[in-house]
């Protein structure tokens, strides 16, 4: 039997600022997970990472984390990848501050 | 202090050239990642968790005032206003931009500091005890050694791609404040029976998944056989090393499978070949470098001033009995200024306390920095009676706290708020465990006490060299803390024992309440430290206190 998968996004840092990024479903990387696309299927998810590793002059080190559909797109379902989302825990720096800026 | 010939000079300048070249290639696309990844290692510059990471070293600790202000300078312009001041005394700066990166390295090259060597498989930043110098205990400052080292070992065509990294520790004390023993190489200056001066070269420490205290390779080694007994010895490693498997290829395992005298043997054949090639100018060399670092003209001046001043004010006595060290010269002290305020983040510094400090040095302290494996800073040749002027000043910028030596005082790596390996967090750890016993009002009657933590099993906290070890995990996707005691990282090293299941995050801290209070109650007197406890009674007491109350049995994961 098929063991079930796990949903993915891809995800990776930024090539010149070297902040986390995800993958939406129309091609832009986004800072945002709520805007990453939700992988359900492993062979789709497989490709999508292959295609977006090839962008090498956007983006390091892409991979494929675990998420669960949440309310609001994506949830991380291990903490490596919420603090990702959201940046230090000791000042309000990365992700946690620029989304203020950008609001 | 050491300053830079010509040669240095252009050498540094040209790798940055070579590096802004890589960077402008990158970010076109014609060098892939797989391409440049190696290139920027070579260059200090690591990916982590947010942002890229650049890695600055500084040799054996040591800073001038003019190159704090440059630190500062680079945090303000191209990161986010703040530094990080790592165990193996370097500065690390957590967001700088890829594209800036070439305009941060000239901007240290200006100062005479680089990031080359501060990853990857080579001999990295040589450290020394950050008292070198100044301290009172001390046999001779080990400073000229580490240059030497720090010469011989940059861009050594040999030593480019070891095995796996190499760190190398220098101490003139016999009281190791060095961490030698956890060092894949130590240099402690000794003197034999005769009175000669020489080294005692221990090999084969370090921590990390397999900790292991180093061992005595040679018990006396002539001053004039350093460098050739150095070469033998990363040469041997060079090729005896595994490289199959990078768990095992750090000298320690090379060392513990070979067995100590096996490798000592190969190391004296090989040094029996190298040595006809060091015809003695590393020893001219060395004298030249001895030169740079010639004790400051220390001054004959009245102390009355600062005992007037620790009978007048009650919060610059009990700093001063915290943080003063015995200097070799009569009349001065050693400052340890705390980057350790409860609460705060272990290590770091804002760039406005980065000048602050910089002033102080220069104005008081004959222009001279260091940094400390324990992240803070040492204004190592203070006379005592600047002390309520450096006092005041360092109270404006925050820097006053009177722990060192004490619980808060917390080694802490950036553990998962910053490093791409973590498995756990360890620096709100370290806020929370800092910040309860600053409410409990409790460190000063707990006397010395070292904590470190580390946020994963390379160990960069050196947890298993603290009283109190504490190791963060990922268990299952959570995370575990787990607690050794009993370490000790001076030259009685020892490595902490395990006390057994792992705590969750919000159950350290209480956790380690329990420990302290456990060791309150059963000292024999405040004479007695938590180490001298530790070592009398072992670990049943504290297991107890962790472990058998129904809330610790609740807890325990
Ligand atoms: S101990 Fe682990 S988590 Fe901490 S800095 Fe080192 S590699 Fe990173």
């Amino acid at each position: 039997m098929p063991r079930a998968f796990t949903p993915k996004v891809v995800t990776a840092n930024a090539l010149l600022e070297g902040d986390v990024v995800y993958l939406t479903e129309d091609n832009r990387w986004t800072r945002d997970l709520a805007e990453a696309e939700l992988l359900t299927d492993e062979a789709v998810a497989e490709e999508r990472l292959l295609d977006a590793s090839r962008r090498q002059s956007e983006i390091v080190g892409a991979y494929l984390a675990d998420m669960s559909a949440g309310t609001n797109g994506p949830a991380p379902t291990h903490f490596r990848e919420d603090f990702r989302r959201t940046g230090p825990s000791n000042y309000h720096h990365g992700k946690q501050a620029d989304a203020l800026s950008e609001g | 202090m050491y300053r830079y010939n010509d040669f240095d000079t252009a050498f540094l300048a040209e790798r940055n050239a070579q590096f802004r070249a890589q960077v402008e290639r990158r970010i076109d696309g014609s060098l892939t990642e797989d391409e440049f990844r190696p290139l920027r290692l070579m260059n200090g510059l690591y990916l982590q968790l947010h942002a890229y990471m650049l890695r600055v070293a500084i040799p054996y600790g040591t800073l001038r005032s003019a190159q704090m202000r440059q630190l500062a300078m680079i945090a303000d312009k191209w990161d986010k206003g703040y530094g990080h001041f790592t165990t193996r005394q370097n500065i690390q700066y957590n967001w700088p931009k890829l594209p800036d990166v070439p305009d941060i390295l000239d901007a240290l090259g200006e100062v005479q500091l680089h990031a080359i060597q501060t990853s990857g498989n080579t001999i990295r930043n040589v450290t020394a005890d950050h008292f070198a110098g100044a301290a009172a205990d001390e046999i001779a400052d080990p400073r000229p050694v580490a240059e030497l080292l720090r010469q011989w070992s940059t861009d050594h065509p040999e030593f480019q791609f070891l095995p796996r990294k190499f760190k190398f520790a220098v101490t003139g004390s016999p009281n190791d404040r060095a961490v030698t023993r956890a060092h894949d190489i130590g240099v402690r200056m000794i003197r034999n029976d005769k009175g000669d001066p020489g080294y005692e070269v221990l090999v084969g420490g370090g921590l990390g998944r397999t900790p292991m205290i180093g061992k005595v390779i040679r018990d006396f080694l002539p001053p004039e056989d350093l460098l050739p007994y150095m070469e033998a010895i990363v040469s041997t490693y060079n090729t005896l090393g595994r490289r199959d498997n990078k768990y095992k290829a750090r000298i320690k395992i090379t060392v513990h499978e070979n067995g100590l005298d096996t490798f000592r043997d190969k190391v004296e054949a090989r040094f029996a070949e190298v040595k006809p090639h060091f015809s003695g100018v590393d020893q001219e060399i060395l004298r030249e470098i001895e030169a740079h670092f010639a004790p400051p003209a220390f001054r004959n001046a009245p102390t009355e001033a600062y005992e007037a001043e620790r009978d007048a004010n009650p919060a610059f006595r009990a700093w001063a009995d915290t943080n003063l060290s015995d200097h070799r010269a009569e009349g001065y002290a050693i400052v340890t200024v705390s980057l350790k305020k409860h609460g705060d983040t272990p290590g770091d510094a804002t760039s406005d306390q980065m000048r602050v400090l910089a002033d102080i040095a220069e104005r008081y302290a004959h222009d001279e920095l260091r940094i400390s494996h324990e992240q803070n800073v040492i204004l190592p040749h203070v006379h005592v009676s600047d002390l309520p002027a450096i006092y005041a000043a360092l109270r404006g910028a925050d820097l006053a706290t009177a722990n060192v030596g004490l619980i808060s005082d917390i080694i802490a790596c950036p553990g998962m708020d910053y490093c791409a390996l973590a498995t756990a967090r360890s620096i709100p750890v370290a806020q929370e465990i800092a910040t309860r016993f600053e409410e409990l009002k409790l460190e000063h009657d707990v006397g010395p006490l070292k904590l470190k933590i580390s946020g994963c099993i390379n160990a960069c906290g050196h947890h298993h060299v603290g009283h109190i070890g504490i190791l963060g995990l990922d268990r299952a996707g959570v995370e575990n803390y787990q607690i050794t005691l009993g370490g000790d990282g001076t030259e009685e090293a020892a490595i902490g024992q395990r006390t057994g299941p792992g705590f969750a995050y919000d159950e350290i801290t209480d956790a380690i309440e329990r420990i302290v209070r456990a060791y309150l109650e059963h000292r024999e007197g405040p004479d007695e430290t938590f180490l001298m406890a530790y070592r009398r009674l072992g670990l049943d007491p504290f297991k107890a206190a962790l472990y058998d109350d129904a809330k610790g049995k609740a807890h325990a994961a």
